[in-house]
């Protein structure tokens, strides 16, 4: 069945997500049913991404190809990498999770939010399996729309004006990338991306499909100044939605940075890495202090996902730096690997945040800091899992938090001592603004009547959290199974970008 | 049993004992929790001195194994894995033994907690940790162990989170201790950067090849990359070991229950930072100007350190700062390159100051928490046990000759004189007064709470919080799992010192974990005048450190014994330095100010001036207005009459037409 599991994982979930919506609005317990059996059989039927993934090869794997639009080119062209089989792992692990995290929550129109997440799933799977730009470009934007509902109609007062801003942000970000894509097709008469990376470009050409690239991932991931989206979409947005958001739409940010503009214009990205690797720290730091300033846990931890997605684009571009100090690529590989664990392990976490702040909003009805205080009280499971998760959020040894971390900060050294320095400020500012929101909401004394008759955590969330908890854990301890993924594409694509493409 | 299983069960077994406790609280109750994480503690003890006694008496030598690959990245092999040589092996001894003891100690002092569990489990987890961080092969592992500590230290701190004071303390302690780990961490990349592992063995094996070697920093600077690499490292110690002037979180731990503060903030995590350094001892040896910074951070530490303990009323703040100059003393042997001095004097400390802190702790409880000790005095004939094992605690710490504590104290004090380290004089001095000031505070201490009047009343009907100082009934002894730990440690408090200091110091025994140069060995110019610890001990009253102990033993007993009225006409006299003491130095003032309040109100003006004005407000919502304000422009042609869009589309065509014509060449 290997010949069709890419299509299956992106259209099982889709087709799932019509048939719950066809379950109607007034059977929300068989659609919360319908959904949770295709998201876990979606997620079981990714396993082989891991089992039987090939990592001693940078070649495309479980590859499908047939074409599409003929006369365009245009090919239904999926297939995966290193890069690429963790991403959509994370994906189909996070499906059911959402499910049952939305199980009592979600009350209004049941059918409709279970499907939005399905189709939302199945459209992820797909930006991270094509290969054919055209059919990216699709998945790219068509993923918006079910979030755009989500937030629009699951959402909180201010939603109107976040979904507009998150739409418009993003929108405007992928139509520069949109006329590179065309660009590249005109100049190469075919939408493969691997063609693209292979096919010569000037510098000037270069330069100007970065820009456009940058313009659509930077936006995503989201970076420096072009983040503001990023926190009201978070506040607005029902906890599914944000920990969808968070966990893997920002990545995919990312992921568009590995797979389109390092190896697309390696060129460019050696000229244009201090722009890049500047914004990054300003990330790491400046966000750092705006998160220490955020009254609203959900703002503050929407604060604390741009600032660790600096590490993840600061690992990405130290590789031209150090090429350039010691005209090799040793240590580099460290910041790539550094960046994709970083990605993965800020899914768990920022994931798990986002749920731990939902708990809390289930019962009280509030985001704000100063409603909480002394909830260890009454909450004491609950205080665990939230302390562990705030813990792995600044960073600590032993949680995966640490490891993506460690990495970029140890490739960023080799590049430059003041990258080192600044990108390890995280380790006083994560701690500050986690431990502190510890402090105000977790410990204390009971702060007011509300969280006096606080419940703890039932069975639903602990499950929920646990799996999340045990994911941190086993990442942490041991990032083996992950990095050895990784390894193969990521020498592959660092020995692509040190060599010039122009003609 | 295989050597490799021995040495996994010794930290694991601790870690079973925590998850039991921890995670089947309910399951396991009160007394499940502590027979659980005590027999697991106990055990590892057991195997620790097995290994101990297998090295001395040379069955064993030094043990190398890696445990698990942690991963594989750029062709680098990061491992979990273990390197026990004779340091390891005794400090796997010392925490294991204080723990137990600790252990033991908390059935009684936690006796009425309804946290109980939850403490058995985290003291079990330290215990792991630490025990993971001392056994480590490696950089990597070593900051695992590193920060986990200090993650178990937050926990315990904040124990009581009920009290603000305590969770305020957790969260400075964490944030003093990540400045620390800041610069441990930049350390640790400097080492992979020069060494392209992070292997102890392979690390100090050619730790020589790289001297010279610099650190190109932007800027246009050049810096020598071994004091680069250690000074970072030390400044990790600086966070941990409470080193001025990251000391300040220290003192507030001391809201957390007494026996952490006697096991983690005395005898074993705050030492964790002497302990790396001794154990990079050939990375430190490659650099005087780093050594030098030891050196002096320590002078300062044990100096101005010890004289705020003259003047703190809670006891247990007293023997707070006490363990502050104390670390004082172990970094600077560690400047003069003394490491093995450092090592043994972290032994004896760690064995006389959990017995002061678990003696106080005692006081405690037969106090119902009062730790004032305005609200003390007197207490000796209620409680002997604790009295004299309180002295005990207190000869060792003065350094009284025979006494623990004067064997390492003094061997540093030694070392110092004979070390011609640039800035070696004014360390000289700092640590030569520190005894004179170590004997005021400590025999305060004592004075305060076991001599002179009662001045606590006893009434029976003072309700159940009654004001400080009023008891419903009279103080009494604790219970035999409180005082039984106090026995077990105040027998090695006297007697530690004298039985090890020949094979600690003089006879090598820490050779083959410990390198110093030829030109930096202090002991070994110590070791030619060394004739026995008894003769050692004899010699004593020739030298000036003994007879500073005596005037202070003196002046206490006259200021806070015979006329206590001197001490207040002492303040009286002198308010700025009285001031100056009892602030502390201002520190806390000065980082409340500039770094918690000045960072958070950094924060809020980026927030609300660069991210919600400029960025938010400025671009994006202008970039809105902006298309507002173009589209109710563009809305004037939307007439709604036929014949204007008509019009238009005449217009258009003819111009696209136009357009056609002038491009598309031969029409």
């Amino acid at each position: 069945m290997n010949g069709f599991l890419l299509s299956t994982l992106i259209w099982l979930p889709i087709v799932g997500g019509i048939a719950v919506m066809l379950v109607g609005g007034h059977r929300p317990a068989m659609a919360r049913g319908v959904a949770l059996l295709v998201t876990m059989v979606t997620f079981l039927w990714s396993l082989p991404l891991f089992f039987s993934f090939d990592t001693t090869t940078a070649v495309m794997q479980f590859v499908e190809s047939r074409p599409w639009v003929e006369t365009f080119n245009i090919r239904y062209y999926l297939g995966v990498d290193g890069f690429s089989a963790p991403l959509i792992l994370l994906t189909s692990f996070f499906g059911p999770l959402v499910v049952i995290a939305g199980w009592r929550s979600i009350t209004k129109n049941v059918n409709q939010y279970m499907a939005a997440f399905l189709v939302m799933e199945g459209l992820m799977i797909g930006v991270f399996s094509t290969l054919d730009g055209l059919l990216f470009y699709i998945f790219f934007e068509a993923m918006l729309i079910p979030m755009f509902l989500v937030i629009g109609i699951w959402g909180g007062p201010r939603r109107v004006y976040a979904t507009l801003k998150f739409f418009l942000y993003t929108f405007l970000g992928s139509v520069f990338m949109l006329i590179g894509l065309i660009y590249l097709y005109i100049q190469s008469g075919s939408w493969n991306i691997l063609d693209w990376h292979t096919m010569p470009l000037s510098l000037v050409a270069q330069k100007w499909l970065f820009l456009g690239f940058l313009a659509a991932f930077s936006v995503k991931i989201p970076m420096f100044p072009v983040h503001t989206w990023l926190p009201d979409a978070h506040v607005e947005a029902p906890t599914g939605g944000s920990v969808i958001l968070a966990a893997i739409m920002l990545k995919i940010g990312g992921y568009g940075f590995i797979r389109f503009s390092l190896p697309i214009t390696p060129d460019a990205s050696a000229v244009l890495d201090w722009l890049v690797i500047a914004l990054s720290l300003i990330a790491v730091v400046y966000i750092g202090f705006v998160a220490l300033a955020q009254q609203d846990m959900k703002k503050l931890i929407a604060y604390s996902s741009i600032s660790h997605m600096g590490f993840v684009t600061l690992g990405l571009f130290v590789a031209f730096s150090i090429y350039r100090n010691t005209g090799g690529v040793a240590g580099a590989a460290l910041g790539v690997e550094g960046a994709m664990v970083q990605m993965i392990s800020h899914g768990f976490i920022s994931g798990a945040l986002f749920l731990t702040v939902g708990v809390l909003y289930d019962r009280v009805h509030s985001r704000m800091i100063k409603d909480y205080g002394g909830v260890a009280n009454t909450m004491p499971w609950f205080a665990l899992f939230a302390v562990f998760f705030l813990m792995a959020n600044s960073g600590l040894p032993g949680t995966s938090g640490f490891v993506g971390e460690f990495m970029v900060i140890l490739s960023s050294f080799q590049a430059n001592f003041w990258f080192a320095f600044l990108a390890a400020l995280t380790l006083i500012l994560g701690a500050a603004y986690s431990l502190w929101l510890a402090k105000r909401v977790i410990f204390g004394a009971v702060a007011n009547r509300q969280v006096e008759n606080l419940q703890d955590i039932n069975s639903r969330e602990a499950l929920v959290l646990g799996i999340l908890a045990v994911a941190i854990l086993f990442f942490g301890l041991w990032p083996q199974p992950l990095v050895e993924m990784l390894q193969v594409s990521v020498d592959h694509l660092l020995q692509h970008i040190v060599q010039s493409k122009v003609m | 049993m295989s050597l490799q299983t021995t040495l996994l069960l010794i930290p694991l077994l601790p870690l079973a004992g925590a998850i039991v406790a921890g995670i089947f609280r309910n399951q396991v109750g009160r007394a499940g929790s502590h027979v659980v994480t005590i027999l697991g503690v106990a055990i590892s003890f057991g195997l620790s001195a097995w290994v101990l006694y297998q090295q001395v008496s040379g069955t064993l030598d030094s043990v190398n194994i890696s445990v698990y690959t942690w991963m594989v990245a750029d062709g680098i092999r990061f491992q979990v894995g273990f390197l026990v040589d004779h340091l390891t092996t005794l400090m796997m001894c010392v925490v294991t033994f204080v723990s137990l003891m600790v252990h033991i100690y908390t059935i009684g002092y936690m006796r009425e907690d309804p946290g109980y569990q939850r403490f058995f489990s985290y003291i079990a987890l330290f215990t792991f940790s630490m025990l993971m961080l001392v056994m480590s092969n490696n950089f990597l592992q070593l900051f695992f162990g590193w920060e986990a500590v200090g993650l178990v230290s937050y926990l315990l701190i904040g124990f009581w989170f009920n009290k603000e004071t305590a969770i305020a303390a957790n969260l400075k302690a964490f944030l003093v201790n990540r400045v620390g780990d800041f610069g441990f961490l930049l350390g640790i990349a400097a080492v992979l950067l020069t060494f392209g592992t992070l292997d102890y063995a392979e690390v100090f094996g050619r730790a020589n090849e790289v001297v010279g070697q610099t650190l190109s920093v932007p800027g246009g600077m050049e810096w020598d990359m071994l004091t680069f690499i250690c000074v970072c490292l030390f400044i990790g110690a600086m966070g941990k070991s409470a080193q001025a002037p990251l000391h300040v979180w220290l003192p507030d731990s001391m809201e957390g229950p007494t026996p952490i503060s006697a096991l983690i903030h005395a005898a074993t995590m705050v030492t964790a930072g002497i302990f790396m350094v001794a154990r990079m001892s050939p990375l430190f040896e490659m650099s005087d100007v780093a050594l030098s910074f030891v050196m002096l951070i320590g002078a300062v530490t044990a100096l101005s350190m010890g004289l705020i303990g003259i003047v703190q009323n809670d006891v247990k703040r007293v023997i707070a700062y006490s363990t502050l100059s104390q670390l004082g003393y172990m970094t600077v042997a560690l400047g003069v390159s003394a490491y093995s001095a450092a090592i043994f004097h972290l032994m004896t400390h760690a064995f006389f100051k959990a017995l002061l802190f678990l003696g106080a702790g005692s006081v405690i409880i037969a106090l119902h928490h009062q730790q004032d000790m305005r609200y003390m005095g007197g207490l000796r004939k209620y409680m002997p046990v604790t009295w004299i094992t309180a002295w005990v605690g207190t000869l060792a710490l003065v350094g009284f000759p025979f006494f623990a504590g004067f064997y390492s104290k003094d061997a540093i004090i030694e070392a110092v004189g004979a070390s011609h380290r640039w800035g070696s004089g004014f360390a000289y001095f700092a640590v030569v007064i520190g005894v004179l000031i170590t004997a005021i505070y400590s025999f305060r201490l004592l004075y305060l709470t076991f001599h002179g009047p009662e001045k606590f009343t006893v009434d029976k009907d003072c309700g159940e919080h009654p004001p400080p100082g009023q008891l419903a009934h009279d103080p009494e002894e604790s219970p035999l799992v409180v005082t039984v730990p106090l026995v077990l440690l105040a027998i090695p408090s006297v007697f530690i010192g004298w039985l090890t200091i020949e094979p600690v110091l003089f006879g090598g025994w820490l050779n083959d974990s410990i390198v110093v140069l030829e030109k930096n060995n202090v002991l070994a110019e110590l070791g030619e005048h060394f004739h026995g610890a008894t003769a050692m001990a004899q010699h004593a009253i020739y030298t000036l450190p003994f007879w500073l102990m005596i005037t202070g033993l003196i002046a206490a007993t006259l200021i806070y014994l015979i006329r206590p009225s001197v001490a207040d006409a002492i303040a009286r006299r002198l308010p700025f330095l009285y001031r100056l003491l009892d602030h502390k130095y201002y520190f806390d003032e000065l980082y409340l100010k500039v770094f918690a309040r000045g960072g958070v109100r950094l924060g809020r003006s980026l927030w609300h001036r660069a991210d919600a004005g400029f960025i938010d407000d400025g671009i994006v919502n202008g970039a809105a207005r902006l298309t507002k304000w173009l589209a109710a422009l563009v809305r004037r042609w939307q007439t709604g009459f036929l014949y204007d869009y008509a019009f238009a589309m005449i217009i258009g065509l003819i111009g696209i037409l136009a357009v056609w014509v002038a491009m598309v060449p031969g029409l």
